[in-house]
């Protein structure tokens, strides 16, 4: 193909694409940092150039930045512990573990489950008195404990939550990933006199970097993304404890409409996540084993 | 079909014991959520937090909850938004995937990296200017209008480009020998191949968009386009306190086909999947 | 053409102009509004049921009822629309969104609209408490539908148990926090079985804790929305009574009580006292498997309670036509038979005195008399908490009261805190 024809060809497969992610991402996007730029436009009174400000206002906010250490914290408790929990499921649901089709049913449901449906069951559970948690401490006469109340054990409780809602979900790309593997391989480690231990590490581990590394990039993106169970079960407190970023960014735009504001916290997310990626793609794309 | 452990030397007894126990704590563990919503929804709201096994059985929960919002116009409205969704990233995706992965353009990289931001700027953080659009087009309040933001999907450019990128020169160069246009070959070659990756991707789509809720909140008015999520928020924020027992019918009456057909389906879904593995 | 033959086209035409005149003429008004569900029961139902008979009422008039999930959800739905060009003609959003509302440009007062004697007098008609929320700068911004106050639920049963007068509930913040004492069970080990006495503070404390502020003697903010007195001894005292409850006294669960689950907390009785709101009435009464009883909030220097629940507002973006099919509506729909029903059907306050004085509401006291505590309230009644940047100045107040609760800060310096930051915000307001 002649090099213009290769490149009308190239755009035009990429125009439906291109033309949507313009729209509804680059636009809007761009239109979100010039915003940031100028005060937030009140019914007669139009937007006016603050600059810098609003980001000054930012360092100075303790909200802000209690909301991103929550947020960091968040996505250090949930994002290992997931992937690891995911994996390890995989591997029983993979082997001959008794009651196997059971095991996968029960780790995949979170999955179908909406968020804000189970958040409400997660509030029962963690109900003081006579919630779940409640009930069964009670059985081994622990101490009552008002989990989503008090600032310490809230953001922990939350977290379990999205562990639990997540790691079924990993399970099943890790589960095909390990079906997939060459019989041979264990086999072959048969023969050598591998234990289980060194065959998962040394072999089933770096074969399944792609697989992690794809789950990685979920895990990732939702650890920012998901904020549902903060709107049904704290409203980000108890004094702003469980305070994420997205929720915080939310509570400006749309609860206290200050959208210029709310425009400059949306642009640390971005570039806190384009750090992210670009450390996932950089660092580990070059770690993973393509067969 | 063999899995990894066979072959390895067998652990024994005790620890094999000491696994299944603990993959069933596991399994109960997760499956608590589920188990209270059916104990729940089948029993009167007194019992929503007593497990006394004589309790009595009754269907009025599930009553309430239908005639508390027409869920069955929303678990409609959801299917086929998830439907639409993913038709068309599958479409818009494949085509701009192979774009990136086997043809040389200027400009190429550039196009890449600014597909790649989607990954971060995610529809949900920009609400206030899609609606606008959304307004401008007039297009507001239908089913459309909750998908298009997510039709052109940086995470499935990405992956299929990876995907592409392992087929096998040599196939195109056949493919292109026998007379096959560029299309053709996308659809006879690489398409097949990459068919785990599209699965995995659907899997990711599908639960996405059938959970999503804040965006379909703002985008719709009316019956004819709300999702299942939207529908179920009616219960969640009352002056009145949570009733567990509505909750709970609400939600096994929009999710339940959904696990049914997993229930009935999870062998061949998880087949699917190993037919050529996800790498 | 022949002359006869011109005539007749000519006629022809005239006729078909002044039918399609009329035609256009009678193209009728249409009226979208959002309204928020907060309570159970069929309210979906209901309004569309409204809706209905209003059309065959008035068959020039097409109204559009929209649910938009909860007041947060509602407001938040109602401003998208504003801000995108695209907003209802009418909504029922919180009162306390008044000032958001103004600020944001996105409405009229209702002054331009009451013209006749009659709309004036129906103006007057609504109880003064509600119309706090919805009056300022001397205009009438909303007109309320769907409000409520803070009541005290007690459980006769536990007061039998406990040695107290079933029909003696606290009457004022001693009697609570006695009643309270005798009503905590306690066990060996120091774990409660059954609570005395909670005030829930997730989500808006600031709403039962005006309850505590306006017994003590003060409100929050001045009627500008201009100003919030957070820091007043008065408040600093309110909230110490109840971080006495909680640390000194014990008798009021620790840690953050949550809204969602507190009437579940009564019905299991783990709780014998519960301040809650009035709408949450005929969910007691339904799941309530024990006597209880409905009372006003106790008095420390007075009696005391804050508004609460939702108001109608007029769009400013909407054509005259819009505005007077709008208006009439809201006049038929607070008519005193539809406003008495209303407030049955629901549990929300029936907004105005002769709604109490109709055959059918009577009825329904005579029936249940804890249905009237709250009109009964309503004399000791105050505005919510409303102020400009209404959402951020009230957070500031949440924040601080949940860091008290929870221990964090002291009373006196969560407060404080919170007063330095709404100063901040209120600053451009003033």
């Amino acid at each position: 193909m002649t090099r213009t024809r290769e490149w009308l060809y190239a755009w035009l497969l990429l125009s439906p694409a291109a033309a949507l992610l313009a729209l509804f991402t680059h636009y809007p996007a761009i239109a979100n940092l010039w915003h940031s730029f100028y005060s937030t436009p009140k019914g007669a009174r139009p937007a006016k150039f603050i600059g810098l400000d609003n980001y000054r206002a930012l360092v100075d906010d303790p909200v802000f930045w209690q909301a991103l250490t929550n947020n960091l914290w968040y996505a250090l408790g949930t994002i290992p512990l997931s992937i690891a929990i995911a994996l390890v499921m995989a591997v029983w649901v993979n082997g001959r573990l008794a009651g196997r089709g059971f095991l996968r049913l029960a780790y995949f449901t979170p999955t179908v489950l909406p968020m804000i449906a189970v958040a409400n069951i997660w509030l029962f559970f963690y109900t003081p008195g006579y919630g779940l948690l409640e009930q069964i401490t009670g059985l081994f006469g622990l101490p009552s404990h008002n989990w989503l109340g008090s600032p310490s054990t809230a953001l922990p409780a939350l977290m379990l939550v999205t562990i639990w809602k997540e790691a079924g979900f990993f399970m099943i790309f890790y589960l095909a990933a390990l079906q997939s593997m060459s019989p041979h391989l264990a086999e072959a480690a048969a023969i050598e006199g591998a234990s289980r231990g060194y065959f998962f590490r040394r072999i089933t581990f770096p074969l399944l970097m792609p697989t992690t590394l794809f789950v990685l990039v979920n895990a990732v993106i939702n650890a920012f993304r998901l904020v549902d169970h903060i709107v049904v079960m704290t409203r980000g407190g108890p004094d702003n404890a469980t305070a994420l970023l997205l929720y915080y960014i939310f509570e400006i735009g749309f609860r206290f409409w200050d959208s210029s504001y709310a425009a400059a916290l949306t642009m640390v997310l971005l570039v806190l996540l384009g750090a992210v990626a670009l450390f996932q793609f950089a660092f580990l794309e070059r770690r993973t084993h393509y067969q | 079909m063999r899995g990894m452990n066979v072959g390895v030397r067998a652990p024994n007894g005790a620890l094999r014991a000491l696994e299944t126990l603990g993959a069933w704590v596991l399994g109960i563990l997760w499956i608590m959520p589920l188990v209270y919503a059916f104990w729940t929804a089948f029993h009167p709201p007194a019992f929503s937090t007593h497990f006394t096994l004589d309790a009595p059985l009754t269907l009025a929960n599930f009553v309430k909850a239908w005639q508390a919002a027409p869920f069955a116009r929303y678990f409609l409205n959801t299917v086929i938004l998830v439907t639409m969704v993913l038709a068309a990233q599958l479409v818009l995706v494949t085509l701009a995937a192979y774009a990136f992965a086997r043809f040389t353009f200027p400009g190429r990289d550039v196009a890449f990296a600014l597909v790649l931001v989607q990954l971060m700027v995610m529809p949900d953080v920009l609400i206030v200017e899609n609606y606008r659009t959304m307004t401008a087009l007039g297009i507001k309040d239908t089913i459309l209008s909750i998908g298009l933001p997510y039709m052109a999907s940086a995470f499935g450019i990405f992956l299929l480009r990876q995907t592409f990128k392992t087929v096998p020169r040599e196939l195109d160069e056949a493919a292109r020998v026998e007379g096959c246009s560029p299309l053709q070959t996308l659809w006879n070659v690489y398409v097949p191949l990459a068919k785990p990756t599209y699965i995995a991707y659907a899997l990711v789509s599908i639960s996405y968009h059938w959970n999503n809720f804040l965006w379909p909140l703002i985008i719709t008015n009316s019956v004819e386009s709300r999702p299942v999520t939207v529908g179920l928020q009616v219960f969640s924020a009352t002056d009145q306190g949570i009733d567990w027992s509505i909750i709970s019918a609400a939600t096994l009456m929009t999710t339940g086909p959904l696990l049914i057909a997993f229930l009935l389906f999870q062998r061949q879904f998880v087949q699917s999947f190993i037919r050529a593995g996800i790498r | 053409m022949k002359p006869w033959m011109q005539m007749q086209a000519w006629l022809a035409g005239m006729a078909l102009a002044v039918v399609a005149a009329g035609a256009l003429a009678q193209a009728p008004v249409e009226v979208p509004f959002f309204y928020p569900v907060a309570v159970g029961g069929p309210i979906t139902k209901i309004i569309d049921r409204f809706a209905a008979d209003f059309e065959k009422d008035n068959p020039g008039i097409k109204l559009h009822p929209i649910y938009s999930g909860s007041y947060q959800e509602s407001i938040a739905k109602a401003l998208t629309a504003v801000k995108s060009g695209d907003p209802p003609v009418t909504s029922i959003l919180l009162s306390t969104d008044m000032f958001t509302l103004i600020d944001e440009d996105a409405i009229v007062p209702f002054d331009d609209l009451i013209k006749t004697a009659d709309d004036k007098a129906w103006l007057k008609s609504f109880y003064p408490a509600f119309m706090e929320n919805s009056q300022t700068g001397g205009k009438t911004w909303g007109i309320p539908f769907q409000r409520s106050t803070v009541v005290l639920y007690y459980d006769k049963d536990a007061f039998k148990e406990a040695g107290l007068d079933p029909n003696h509930p606290p009457a004022t913040w001693t009697e609570m926090r006695e009643y309270a004492q005798k009503l905590t069970k306690r066990d060996a080990s120091g774990n409660v079985s059954q609570w005395g006495v909670q005030i829930p503070s997730s989500g808006f404390p600031y709403w039962l804790f005006q309850g505590l502020t306006i017994e003590n003697g003060v409100n929050l903010m001045n009627q500008a929305g201009t100003a919030v007195y957070y820091d007043k001894p008065e408040v600093i005292g309110a909230l110490q009574y109840w971080l006495d409850l909680v640390n000194k006294y014990k008798v009021h669960p620790p840690g953050i009580v949550e809204w969602g689950t507190t009437p579940k907390d009564f019905f299991e009785r783990k709780v014998a006292m519960m301040w809650t709101t009035t709408g949450n009435l005929t969910n007691v009464k339904n799941n309530a498997k024990f006597d209880f009883g409905v009372a006003m909030l106790p008095a420390n220097k007075q009696r005391g309670s804050p508004t609460g629940g939702g108001n109608f507002y007029i769009f400013k973006k909407s054509t005259p036509a819009q505005r007077e099919a709008a208006f009439k509506f809201i006049k038929w729909v607070t008519a005193p038979e539809r406003a008495a029903q209303w407030g049955i059907d629901t549990g929300y306050v029936a907004v105005r005195a002769d709604a109490w004085n109709t055959d059918v509401m009577k009825q329904y006291v005579a029936g249940f008399p804890a249905a009237a505590v709250a009109r009964d309230q309503l004399p000791f009644a105050k505005a919510e908490l409303s102020t400009h940047d209404n959402q951020r100045v009230t957070k500031a107040l949440n924040d601080g009261l949940q860091a008290a609760l929870t221990g964090t800060k002291s009373a006196e310096q969560a407060m404080k805190d919170a007063q330095r930051e709404a100063d901040r915000l209120l600053r451009s307001y003033k």
